[in-house]
């Protein structure tokens, strides 16, 4: 038998080991060179009006974006508080009451679907839903797309931590004599909280760098928000508002905006995935 | 403490004795009886595991119950406290008296079983909180008491365990923060505590080093006076140590059940005698 | 029978704990049923308001390049297109990388190198749609114009692929970024299937003398070949519906050019650009047809993906 010539073999290797080192250092040249960017265009934009006023004018230097801040804050918070509970319910009855339904499967499916649906489709759910009906857009349409895009993240996350509870502490229980609610929620829950708590931290990361789910519901608004009743002023859709346009003054703006939303983003996903892993292990 | 080197030397003639009769029952008035099981027929779906089960557990005593892997023993105690019920395909049929009461008819309290029975797993099963809370769990939902009563209960059942003098000082500390054998310890203080008149032990000590599987053996011991107790093990040894009464299954049937003494020494029945001499499981 | 202090005084707590438990279960079903609903609501929502533009361009809307917002009259086709080629750029580059950088995360980097690689690649995937838009928009296309579509045209422009003015802003560089988004999607799921492959088959394969190369390729990739299609399939979905940063860097032309270089449009960047605008209501009915398109394309391969990483996970048996 002739043998295959050991120095190919050994050329093919060397170059797709190369090959695989290039990319790794390709994906971290991309981040190094976007988080470049960011912090350096956007810290130029940070200042104490930057974070305390409103916009100016089109074209009127100065002003800031205090607003947009406000009304992202306020819409994500809202829609993880309508998200979350239901979130964990439904994960509740994906791992504990199951056990092979359709129901089950159904859900479990449409939740991955859901979870990669472009969100601009979602956007579009809720201006059918919420704007068409009011007659105008509102910071209720904004949050109620969010929450439509956390719902799905919330119950695969929550079905997933609870399986990892060993059914030995759920029997533990039963024999005590606890009603499954009980169980569920002093027990399971208790045993899973670093992930679930994990899971909607990353979830919130994701929706507040969200854009096209606001962008025909909430609209935006260069005035603070008075009521959710109104188009909600946004940092997502001011950057992408002032970037569009041919005011240098509002593009530096909208990259404060850019480090702002990123910074958050960042830190929150850094932070969930070593801090609390670090405490599981 | 019987050694079963005695068994060995003895010369068994049981061979041609046949499978008639194994089955001793306790000659005793009615009153001595506290778990009376008739044509109890268990199934994991479609699949039958426990065939014609009838069997008596005698009160204030001990009973073990022994046999090779996966002959049922574990699924025969479960139907004691139903925890079998947490999992949808699987079910009885027969009949399971408890103080002359029939546990398996719909009608029957199954919280108030469930704190009557009391349940001890294979592996340790703290709950994610302190070890007060993890005693405190059972007698907070099955009684209402002032602090101070709950507080006294926890000592006396954590003293019944004896393991109160090793954790008195650490009572806020987690559960999961002690030693194996101390959190086992743990658990049958956790059991005790809501006063159940039936202990059912799944193989308490195979997870735990030997010095503390005597203590627990101690344990058992002690608690038989107050308690009615029935320990699954797949030790010979510690059956006989440990027990009053033995009943040997195999293959989801009883195949003998007697005194510990006779059914060591003098088994009645050819599979007994080959189980205990070793020939197999 | 010896005195039990803990038997006798208190009395049970009033258990209604049955009731609680069939409420409880309620709540949950409920909470779970909302999911499915939203799945369909969304499809009727999508079916409902495109009707009239449906009733009144047909099948013809899937094939048509006009869009004139003044004559009212809409075609698809630039759209799909856009969608469609951005995506296969997007994945032509996203895979292989992908599969090189799961293959550097897990055979080649020592642990802790591969954990510090690992999260910037999931930094990297936590990034918003919007802010890769700002930098494709301000930074990467003036750097795509002024290097790589010069350095393209001069090597590969008798190619009509790679034709024309090197403006930076158009499909090509839409897909480049797409493919940055796209990779730690693709590159997690296949880094976990690779981890998952038992070590004893890859111990058998290097025991007879293979290179990382050949261990993986001939024995790693088989093994979870149904798992990586399902994440290719994964991310194909991403890049399909990805709106923000494509908006930012396609140019927004409804004409097809034959070029990479030149401007074009997706489905979700149309949406994105022209949704607040329309007011008409065919116009609106016409963008929402668009979106029940994207929505279709969507499910079919979320659907195909699931069934993949689905079936994959199950002859292993592994939950995950």
């Amino acid at each position: 038998m002739k043998p295959r010539p050991a120095a190919g073999r050994r050329l093919a290797n060397l170059v797709v080991s190369s090959l695989a080192t290039g990319s790794a250092l390709l994906g971290m040249l991309i981040l190094a060179w976007i988080v470049w960017v960011v912090v350096s265009r956007g810290l130029g934009a940070f200042n104490l009006a930057f974070f305390t006023q409103l916009p100016t004018p089109p074209g009127m230097e100065g002003g800031g974006l205090a607003n947009a801040i406000v009304g992202t804050l306020v819409m994500t918070l809202l829609a993880t508080l309508v998200a979350v509970p239901l979130g964990l319910m439904a994960g509740v009855y994906l791992a504990e009451f199951a056990q092979g339904s359709r129901l089950a499967d159904n859900t479990r499916f449409s939740a991955n679907v859901l979870i990669g649906m472009p969100s601009i489709i979602i956007g579009i759910f809720a201006y059918a839903l919420v704007v068409v009906p009011l007659g105008r857009f509102s910071g209720y349409a904004g949050i109620v797309a969010l929450a439509i895009i956390m719902l799905p993240i919330a119950a695969r996350t929550t079905e997933d931590m609870l399986r990892l509870v060993p059914n030995t502490l759920r029997e533990a229980a039963l024999a005590l004599g606890a009603p499954r609610w009980r169980i569920t929620l002093s027990i399971v829950f208790r045993a899973a909280k670093a992930g679930l708590i994990t899971g909607i931290l990353l979830a919130v990361a994701r929706v507040s760098g969200e854009t096209a789910p606001l962008l025909f519901t909430a609209l935006n608004s260069p005035y603070m928000m008075t009521s959710l009743g109104q188009p909600t002023p946004n940092l997502t859709v001011t950057i992408f508002n002032y970037a569009m346009s041919p005011y240098p003054d509002w593009q530096q703006k909208a990259w404060g905006a850019s480090l702002l939303i990123t910074g958050g983003v960042l830190a929150l996903t850094l932070f969930t995935r070593h801090t609390l892993r670090e405490r599981k292990t | 403490m019987k050694s079963l080197s005695a068994t060995l030397t003895i010369p068994i003639m049981a061979a041609d004795r046949g499978q008639a009769a194994a089955v001793e029952t306790l000659t005793a008035s009615q009153g001595d009886l506290k778990i009376t099981t008739r044509q109890l027929h268990f199934f994991y779906g479609e699949q039958q595991a426990l065939f014609d089960n009838n069997l008596e557990i005698a009160r204030n005593r001990v009973t073990a119950i022994i046999g090779p892997s996966g002959c049922g023993k574990s699924t025969h105690i479960r139907v004691y406290n139903r925890i079998y019920e947490l999992y949808g395909d699987q079910r009885a049929s027969g009949e399971v008296l408890l103080d002359g009461n029939n546990i398996l008819s719909p009608g029957y309290d199954l919280m108030e079983l469930r704190r009557k029975v009391g349940m001890i797993f294979q592996k340790p099963t703290p709950f994610p909180m302190s070890i007060f809370d993890n005693v405190a769990y059972g007698l907070k939902m099955h009684y209402r008491l002032s602090r101070g009563e709950l507080a006294d209960r926890v000592e006396e059942a954590l003293s019944r365990a004896a393991i109160w003098d090793e954790v008195k000082d650490h009572l806020r500390q987690p559960g999961t923060a002690i030693s194996g054998g101390q959190q086992q310890r743990l658990c049958i203080a956790r059991a005790l505590a809501v006063a159940p008149e039936i202990l059912l032990m799944d193989e308490p000590t195979s997870a735990i080093d030997p010095i503390a599987t005597a203590r627990i053996e101690e344990l058992i011991n002690t608690l038989k006076a107050t308690y009615t107790i029935v320990i699954v093990t797949h030790n010979m040894q510690q059956a006989a140590r440990v027990s009053d009464y033995t009943a040997f299954f195999y293959q989801g049937h009883i195949v003998e059940f007697g005194p510990t003494q006779r059914i060591f020494t003098a088994p009645t029945n050819k599979q007994t005698e080959d189980y205990i001499t070793g020939r197999f499981g | 029978m010896p005195t039990d202090s803990l038997t006798i005084s208190d009395r049970p707590v009033q258990q209604a704990s049955a009731r609680g438990d069939r409420t409880f279960r309620r709540l949950t079903v409920a909470s779970a049923l909302l999911i499915p609903l939203l799945m369909g609501g969304i499809f009727l929502a999508l079916l409902h308001q495109s009707l009239p533009a449906l009733k009144r361009f047909g099948f013809g809307f899937l094939t048509s390049q006009q869009w004139n917002p003044v004559t009212e009259n809409f075609g698809a086709l630039s759209s799909i297109y856009g969608t469609l080629v951005s995506t296969l750029i997007a994945m032509v580059l996203a895979v292989p990388l992908s599969l090189a950088l799961a293959l550097f995360l897990v055979e080649l980097a020592p642990p802790r190198l591969s954990r510090v690689v690992g999260t910037i690649i999931e930094l990297l995937a936590a990034i918003p749609s919007i802010i890769y838009g700002m930098w494709g928009m301000f930074i990467f296309a003036p750097f795509m114009a002024n290097y790589i579509q010069p350095a393209l045209g001069k090597t590969l422009g008798w190619l009509p692929l790679f034709q024309g003015p090197p403006m930076g802003i158009g499909m090509l560089t839409a897909g480049i970024i797409l493919a940055f988004m796209v990779l730690p999607f693709i590159c997690a799921i296949t880094r976990d299937i690779f981890s998952l492959v038992p070590n004893v088959v890859k111990e058998a394969a290097f025991g007879m003398g293979a290179t990382t190369w050949e261990v993986t390729y001939k024995v790693t990739i088989p093994y979870g070949l149904v798992g990586i299609i399902g994440a290719v399939f994964l991310g194909l979905g991403r890049a399909l519906g990805e709106t923000m940063a494509v908006t930012f860097v396609i140019g927004n032309s409804h004409r097809i050019s034959t070029s990479l270089f030149g401007a074009g449009n997706t489905i979700a960047s149309t949406l994105a650009n022209e949704f607040s605008e329309a007011t008409k209501a065919m116009y609106v009915s016409s963008l929402i047809e668009l979106g029940l398109i994207l929505f279709i394309i969507s499910y079919a391969v979320q659907m195909f993906s699931q069934m993949l990483l689905k079936r994959m996970y199950r002859s292993w048996s592994v939950g995950l």
